[in-house]
């Protein structure tokens, strides 16, 4: 016996980003049983997903790295951002519960010039912690991923030197030779948790998941900030999204007391001629950030604060498509 | 009828070639763009990803780390980034690609992987087909052959999670490595090869065997003398099946190698091959980049082809 719910096809189908993947589904599961709209997401990747939405072969399209108001004019797209996550420093460090990380540290690690755990740029910052002579392995994605692309935007920002080499991409053959890549979350958060002395940027909902330690990490003010759904929220607060430039916004390394650093937003893309199908979207986005907050952050997302909700709902309603 | 048949067997045969001939053509003009920009080059470039400046030739480039200073603008920092991020006609620098350490990657995880497995499956066929009491060359056979049908994406979990720590025990290095790549995939291609070198010795004749023990032979000397020469042809075979899947294998080398474009200097090192390299960034991959890919993927054809004739007319011919 098939129920014809099943059967029949998807009310809103969208494809991208795998970032926000666990919690758009999570919303789609309520979302379904609170109203019986039937909504498919396909996590492809955010390239795939701004493809998918340039050939219009989605109704939305979720995509890690915001476009700018350009490219969205020129694709016929609206855009405003899902959720927010973020990005822990997750370690193995036998004997070493709590390791502090200076952002000079960080840049320092991923640019291949730290080599060893007890380098004075490291011990700096944790007094009393005696860290060991052991080569840091440095674990990264090695599939392109939007994770990547967030902190490598977030390392263009606190490094010069990362800026003016690499930049913000979402793949990247990594500097140094003291590094491994791990294939999908899943890959790196296994090496992680299996190589002693190595290091990595996991998204927090993985890092949780796998019992991952945690680095604590230096904001732009100056302050260690440990991964937190408060600090998240703090950074999420702070972050300057623009509705009058579509959003257009990285909001990593956001100023202010409080704020972890490492955070990124994840957007959604609708195609500007189908009307009725945006408004159904923002519908299944109006409810979710009403009921999905808590589902957002079991899972380590961050819900967005209403602060930024109400501009989300304003900008909907100026482009008639609330 | 008999036309029919005829007919239709040699629609099925040229089927086959016409197909490998569209893929051949399709890969080279994806790879096209990439052909035109590196030529040749390519195959012995060592670089992947790496932004240098326009004015200097490519080889004099592979040792020049120094950064390429952009033009910083003073507007925000933020906007400056995603500019970079989206301008893919930077002006003052252009991205080398090389295949080089790909290329070395495959041939020797593929490598490890033979010489890891052939003495194995060998010592398996042997024991199945001429050692094992018959009920227990029934149970381990089936065994065999369902450790081919195992999905490799499992391989590459098993590798991951039971396998490389215990490499790294025993050797050191890194725990993804090329070791732990070509062991496992030595262990993905034993059951092919023991599978079908144990069908080709079973069809040595009884009459050969038997006038081979009446002479005196003993057992090593039956199986050496008469089993190995009589069955060579499907051993060769068998070896050139397993050359070819290990020289594709994608997913579980992919959760093994380290995935990192980097030249090992030990076995213990992670580095990259072909199928992986392709996998990790076709998601991503646009212009040069994914032409590039495409490129990798024209040799690994080439690659395979070469080592699958060279097999096939070299070895084979002296099998006869």
């Amino acid at each position: 016996m098939v129920t014809t719910s099943s059967v029949s096809a998807a009310d809103l189908k969208g494809s991208g980003a795998t970032f926000p993947y666990s919690v758009y589904q999570a919303w789609i599961g309520a979302y379904h049983k609170a109203t019986g709209t039937e909504i498919d997401y396909i996590g492809k990747g955010s390239s795939a997903g701004i493809k998918d939405a340039e050939a219009r072969t989605v109704d939305f399209a979720g995509s890690d790295a915001p476009l700018n108001p350009n490219k969205l004019a020129k694709d016929k797209l609206y855009q405003f951002p899902g959720v927010v996550g973020a990005i822990t420093m997750s370690y193995n460090m036998p004997n070493t519960p709590k390791l502090r990380l200076s952002r000079a540290a960080i840049s320092g690690i991923a640019l291949g010039e730290i080599k060893y755990w007890d380098n004075k740029t490291i011990t700096a910052a944790n007094h009393g912690v005696k860290l060991p002579h052991e080569k840091i392995t440095f674990v990264h994605r090695a599939d392109g991923s939007g994770t990547t692309f967030n902190f490598t935007y977030y390392l263009s920002k606190i490094s010069n030197k990362w800026k003016e080499t690499y930049g913000a991409k979402k793949a990247l053959n990594w500097p140094g030779d003291h590094h491994v890549g791990g294939k999908g979350n899943t890959g790196v958060a296994a090496l992680i948790k299996q190589t002693p002395y190595s290091i990595g940027y996991v998204d927090y909902a993985d890092a949780k998941n796998n019992n991952l330690q945690m680095a604590v990490v230096q904001n732009k003010v100056g302050e260690f900030i440990a991964p937190e759904l408060k600090a998240f929220q703090a950074a999420a607060a702070k972050a300057s999204l623009d509705p009058r430039k579509d959003f257009y916004a990285v909001i990593a390394d956001p100023k202010g007391k409080g704020a972890y650093p490492i955070v990124a937003a994840t957007f959604i893309l609708l195609p500007k001629e189908k009307a009725d199908m945006d408004k159904k979207v923002t519908a299944f986005y109006d409810w979710s950030f009403k009921n999905g907050q808590s589902l957002a952050s079991d899972l380590g997302y961050v819900p967005l604060p209403d602060a930024l909700t109400n501009k989300i709902r304003k900008y909907w309603a100026e482009k008639g498509i609330n | 009828m008999e036309k029919i048949f005829k007919n239709l067997s040699l629609i099925s045969a040229t089927f086959v070639l016409v197909l490998l001939v569209s893929i051949f053509i399709s890969l080279f003009n994806s790879a096209k763009p990439s052909i035109d920009e590196y030529g040749l080059g390519f195959v012995t470039e060592s670089a992947w990803d790496k932004e240098v400046p326009i004015e200097n030739s490519v080889s004099s480039l592979a040792n020049d780390a120094k950064p390429i200073k952009k033009e910083v603008k003073a507007s925000s920092d933020e906007d400056d980034i995603l500019a970079a991020y989206e301008d893919e006609d930077e002006p003052l620098t252009k991205t080398v690609f090389g295949g080089w350490i790909p290329i070395v990657g495959t041939l020797l995880s593929t490598l490890i992987a033979m010489v890891f497995a052939l003495p194995i499956a060998m010592g398996i066929a042997v024991f199945l087909a001429e050692i094992a009491p018959k009920n227990l060359s029934y149970v381990v056979g089936i065994a065999i052959e369902l450790l081919a049908a195992i999905p490799s994406i499992i391989f590459g979990m098993w590798g991951l999670f039971y396998f490389a720590p215990i490499i790294q025990k025993v050797v050191g290095g890194y725990q993804v490595s090329l070791l732990t790549a070509g062991l496992v995939l030595g262990v993905m291609i034993l059951p092919f090869m023991a599978a079908i070198t144990r069908d080709s010795m079973r069809t040595t004749p009884d009459v050969l065997k038997e006038s081979a023990y009446a002479l005196g032979a003993t057992k090593f000397e039956v199986i050496k003398d008469v089993i190995f020469p009589y069955s060579k042809k499907g051993i060769i075979g068998s070896i050139i099946l397993a050359l070819g899947r290990a020289l594709g294998e994608t997913m579980a080398v992919a959760f093994l190698i380290g995935s990192v474009f980097m030249m090992p200097k030990k076995l213990s090192d992670p580095t990259i091959s072909i199928p992986v390299a392709m996998a990790n960034n076709f998601g991503e991959a646009t212009g040069l980049t994914l032409s590039s890919l495409f490129y990798l993927a024209f040799l690994l054809f080439i690659i395979s082809f070469v080592v699958i004739s060279v097999a096939k007319f070299y070895f084979l011919r002296k099998a006869d």
